[in-house]
């Protein structure tokens, strides 16, 4: 019998009833009274010297109350790094200064060159077409290659080249990686590229600054996936005001994918210019701003190498990779192709050398940082794809190849820095291949070839660390700041209950899924538990939601802080019935003297704790709210096995996805219909990146994708209905719940699927193709087939 | 977007006097020119608007010729033809979305002539004459490029006849973002011939694809094009696809839009 309460159970999710009606509160709802507009004047070049700005005719356009140019931010801080990546010599990357508005030069298009407040937006984009801006062009430095040559324009000329940093993991010692390579049976070789994404979340990215001189106080509303993260870089690195007399709020957010963890320049200006213009400014990004804005996603070259032993054993890895950082270091920019990254090139296989080398450029591009799976993504990827090119070169079957080099053993120490606590990999795959139903895959294959089409099974397995991160541990790799998270429970006194959560919900159902767990906890039903979350004038300080971290950090600090409300709420039970607390037991909110008919209900306790007339005042204080910080022992590792079935139509090179299996290991699970849904909507987006989606830039910089009319999302007919299974269960065995976190499993799970499949069917179809890549536009596809 | 003035005319005389003004534009459904305007790439001085001019809504099937008023709907034509014409309405029901359906009119999408657009394919397919304010125009007069048309500063396009064929199809590739056509192509059979009208494919916008159209006349059926193919060199090649790609489609859809003909 399903559950219809509590963990486990799939109540529908209670945000979706104002999400779905209009009834949402989004950042752009917010109007303060008296509010002004800004609009950003926008770099259109993607390098360029800037000789002059002449604001003085704009300055005297309708409704301007002030225009603001680099010049404005000299005395105060760029924008800051969050991760300090040490390269292979033992020297810190190279770090640049990342202006709020550009000061001298421009380095990207997109970057904000003025910002015009005005009464209305449409006075603020008149006034900014009458700013004269003379720029001197420089060469835009766009290809990476290009960009780590000898003589390259330097994006950054106080940096020494355009190389941020040159770093190895794993086995450093590249004359035994060698050896091992020597001795190899056999090499599989093979060269791609990660492309480069941008986000897109529905909801595009706003900010209001607001500032009250009655209290010096500010407050900032902003599309934030971590308000907490954002007042602290913003007031620490950037602005240098005192946190406690800023507030920051989260409201509803649209979407993130990583895309809003990042502290941008807009969010620090809007604070800035609200108290400079003694009026709250506001920003709405368009979409077309948002193109070349927000953070962008992967963008990494790789060569990988696989060397085998004559039993098809994996004996050693190695990996070359560049990483796009763009023009400047966004938040966790640096980590990514690093620890997110080389971390993960294990995956889940006992290959025992491992060597990854990564080397990060700066270009005339828009920033680039996390984006949904973040590292894992590029890692699962090329380690997936090399597997699968040397199951075809050495005639084994995919699956089998796989199997035989599983780790299997746990916990297991990986020869890059992590230690898997606990996994089942072959139990997944055993499950992968029933609800892939691989048995009738011949018969299908024929079925497509009767209709001229060519079909392929395409076969991945993934690992992720999620949960990020045990505090202790991203501190020696690098970390600025600690990863733990917090939550209060405040019950109240006639017993209903809000938890105020560091983790943000833009998506993930939050709302509903934690007060399962208390509600479970306790005994009670979820209607009496509500979160509250966004905003850091009412939660405690946590970090937000990323790498699959809410459930699994913020959800155990949730844990720990209900624990503590039940054994102080059981102390008042052995009061009130007159025993010793440790003979309380607690079901169905019901507290029970162990052995006896004796009970006090969880209301009648709650009432208690605050009309504590009958209450032992001398040894308990009265109210019930408790806080916990929770910082993780270690990463969470979900795992699981994705199937994909392709079809192609030889005519067009047109690629339809007829099916998609996934088995994922995600631990205990607390509403499978959340999962089901986070899985759903991370396959979407990992199929829009290995079919669709393409951050392409010209050699003048220029982003070529800058709108959906040429930058290609997955819609509802671009991906099939999805068989999904989430059965087999390995609990992490170091938190509370024994969650392992589900947000970005399908996203870094399934592009590595959707190319082995093309690449399986091309080649059912006689045609000598090892790689494409991606996307596997139809254009690229037929290019490949009659290349 | 720039301010203007706005006018609502109700006959297609007010609409032409009101288009005199220096830099007054038509608007039909807006959704090719509002969102022009709201990034500010033109800047009307007034726009006015066809949709209350009952002339331009009307719709007529008269044996053999279905005429369409030059404000009328995408989605008003599948409705309406999809028994007169169902390849016209076909295409028509196949643009953008419901909310671009809804508003979008044939008018504004043959005025506006983009080259990767489907409307011109089923006009040049067809043989369609395209009926202004002042006159009548042949499709094979009509379109002269990449968003250029034969209409004149301030010329309203009142209606569009198209004589209804023997048998047609349009098959349309859809560039993957945009979803407007990669290459799509119109093929249509008439007593007097088959036409074959080639959108979304050429630099110089939509085309007859003549030596299809003669082989064609031959034998209606697909294999009557085998070995035949366009040049390359005047295709579009851009991140979606090469020359040679579109070439190749031009190919694969005009044999498609035959069989599926019939
Ligand atoms: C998301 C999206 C997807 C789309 N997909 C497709 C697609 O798949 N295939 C496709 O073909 N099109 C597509 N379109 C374009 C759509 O068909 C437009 O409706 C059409 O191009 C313009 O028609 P409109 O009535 O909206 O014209 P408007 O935008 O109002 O006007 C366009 C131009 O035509 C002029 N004009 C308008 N009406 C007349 C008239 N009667 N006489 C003279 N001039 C006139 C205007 O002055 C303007 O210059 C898409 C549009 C969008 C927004």
């Amino acid at each position: 019998m399903p559950k219809d309460n509590g963990i486990g159970a799939s109540p529908k999710r209670r945000e979706d009833v104002r999400f779905l009606t209009g009834a949402g509160n989004y950042t752009d709802d917010i109007n303060v009274n008296g509010q002004a507009h800004v609009h950003f004047l926008r770099a259109d070049v993607a390098h360029a010297a800037i000789n002059s700005i002449d604001t003085s005719a704009a300055e005297t356009m309708p409704g301007v109350v002030k225009i603001f140019t680099g010049a404005d931010f000299a005395e105060v801080g760029g924008i800051p790094c969050g991760w300090g990546v040490t390269d292979r010599h033992g020297n810190p990357q190279q770090e640049p200064r990342h202006p709020i508005i550009a000061h001298d030069t421009i380095r990207h298009v997109g970057e904000i060159v003025a910002a015009v407040v005005a009464d209305t937006l449409e006075q603020a984009r008149d006034a900014a077409e009458a700013i004269e801006l003379s720029l001197s062009d420089k060469p835009a430095v766009v290809s990476m290659g290009a960009a780590l040559a000898e003589d390259a324009t330097k994006v950054h000329e106080d940096l020494t080249s355009n190389l941020c940093y040159d770093w190895v993991f794993g086995n450093p010692d590249d004359d035994a990686v060698q050896a091992a390579f020597d001795s190899a049976a056999h090499v599989t070789t093979l060269e791609l590229v990660n492309n480069r994404l941008v986000a897109n979340p529905m909801e595009p990215r706003v900010a209001i600054g607001d500032y009250s001189r009655a209290t010096d106080e500010h407050t900032l509303y902003t599309t934030s996936q971590n308000p907490h993260v954002i007042r602290l870089l913003m007031c620490a690195f950037v602005l240098g005001l005192p946190e406690h007399k800023v507030r920051v709020i989260a409201p509803d957010v649209g979407g993130g994918f990583g895309s809003k963890i990042f502290h941008y320049a807009e969010e620090a200006f809007c604070t800035f210019a609200a108290k400079a213009c003694g009026r709250a400014v506001k920003w709405t990004s368009t979409r077309a701003e948002a193109f070349i804005s927000d953070a962008h996603g992967r963008d990494h070259v790789t060569k990988i190498e696989l060397a085998l032993d004559a039993d098809n054993n994996f004996t050693a890895l190695r990996t070359n990779t560049m990483a796009n950082m763009g023009a400047y270091l966004s938040t966790f920019s640096t980590s990514v192709p690093s620890y997110l990254h080389g971390t993960l090139m294990a995956g889940n296989y006992k290959t025992p050398i491992v060597q990854v080398n990564v080397k990060t450029v700066f270009t005339n591009t828009v920033p680039v940082d996390a984006y949904r799976g973040a590292g894992r993504p590029e890692a699962t990827f090329q380690l997936e794809r090399v597997i699968d090119k040397a199951a075809r070169e050495l005639g084994a079957d995919p699956i089998a190849l796989r199997r035989q080099n599983f780790i299997t053993e746990f916990p297991y120490e990986t020869p890059v820095a992590l230690t898997y606590d606990t996994g089942d990999y072959v139990a997944t795959m055993d499950k992968l291949e029933q609800v892939a139903d691989v048995a009738g895959f011949a018969a299908r294959r024929a079925e497509s070839e009767k209709n001229g089409k060519l079909r392929g099974f395409g076969i991945n397995c993934y690992i992720e660390a999620c949960g990020i991160a045990p505090s202790n541990i991203v501190g020696m790799l690098g970390a600025r700041a600690g990863l733990y998270d917090a939550a209060t429970v405040r019950v109240n006194a006639t017993g209903s209950i809000s938890v105020m959560v560091g983790a943000h919900s833009h998506g993930q159902g939050h709302e509903t899924s934690f007060p399962q767990v208390v509600a479970d906890m306790i005994g009670i039903d979820e209607s009496m538990v509500d979160i509250v979350h966004g905003d850091t004038g009412r939660v405690p300080f946590g970090m937000g939601t990323y790498g699959s971290r809410s459930i699994a950090v913020c959800g155990s600090a949730m844990v720990r802080a209900t624990e503590k409300i039940i054994n102080k709420a059981k102390k008042i039970a052995a009061h009130l019935m007159e025993a010793s607390d440790a003979d309380i037991e607690l079901k169905d909110g019901q507290f029970t003297v162990a052995g006896t008919d004796k009970s006090v209900a969880w209301g009648d306790v709650c009432l208690t704790a605050y009309v504590p007339h009958n209450y032992p005042l001398e040894e308990l204080e009265p109210g019930l709210e408790e806080t916990a910080f929770y910082d993780p022992a270690n990463f969470t590792y979900p795992a699981g096995a994705y199937a994909c079935e392709v079809e192609v139509d030889p005519d067009t090179g047109k690629v339809s996805i007829e099916r998609f299996s996934a088995a994922d290991d995600f631990g205990n699970i607390i509403n499978p219909m959340i999962v089901d849904g986070q899985v759903h909507g991370g396959l979407g987006q990992g199929i829009g990146q290995a079919l669709l989606e393409n951050a392409a830039y010209d050699e003048d910089g220029q982003l070529l994708s800058a709108s959906f009319m040429d930058y290609a999302m997955p819609r509802a007919d671009d991906v099939p209905f999805y068989q999904v299974d989430h059965s087999c269960q390995t609990p992490c065995t170091h938190n509370p719940l024994g969650v392992k976190g589900c947000g970005e499993a399908g996203a870094i799970g399934s592009p590595p699927a959707v190319v082995n499949a093309v690449i399986d069917a091309l080649q059912s179809g006689g045609k000598d193709v090892t790689h494409i890549d991606m996307p596997l536009s139809p254009a690229r596809v037929w290019a490949a087939m009659n290349g | 977007m720039y301010e203007f003035e706005f006018e609502k005319p109700s006959t297609v005389a007010e609409a032409v006097a009101a288009l005199a003004d220096e830099d007054a534009q038509a608007l039909g459904g807006g959704q090719t020119l509002i969102p022009t305007l709201k990034q500010r790439l033109a800047m009307p001085s007034k726009l006015v608007s066809l949709s209350s001019i009952p002339q331009l809504k009307e719709l007529s099937d008269n044996g053999g010729m279905l005429t369409i008023g030059g404000a009328v709907t995408h989605a008003e034509v599948a409705a309406a033809a999809a028994d007169s014409y169902p390849a016209l309405a076909d295409l028509a029901s196949h643009i953008g979305d419901p909310a671009v359906r809804n508003r979008g009119t044939i008018g504004g999408s043959l005025a506006n002539n983009d080259p990767a657009a489907c409307y011109p394919a089923a006009a040049l397919g067809s043989g369609a004459t395209i009926v202004t304010s002042t006159r009548e125009i042949t499709a094979d007069d009509y379109f002269r490029g990449l968003f250029e048309t034969a209409l004149n500063e301030g010329e309203i396009i009142t209606a569009v006849r198209f004589p209804v064929p023997e048998k047609a199809n349009y098959q349309k590739f859809l560039q993957p973002a945009s979803r407007f056509a990669l290459v799509g192509v119109f093929v249509a059979k008439y007593a007097a011939g088959v036409r074959v009208a080639v959108t979304g494919a050429s630099e110089e916008g939509v085309f007859r694809w003549h030596e299809a159209e003669a082989a064609l006349d031959t034998s209606f059926a697909p294999d009557a094009l085998d070995g035949l193919s366009v040049d390359a060199g005047g295709m579009i090649g851009d991140m979606h696809g090469t020359k040679e790609y579109r070439a190749h489609l031009v190919g694969v859809m005009t044999k498609r839009a035959v069989a599926a003909a019939g």
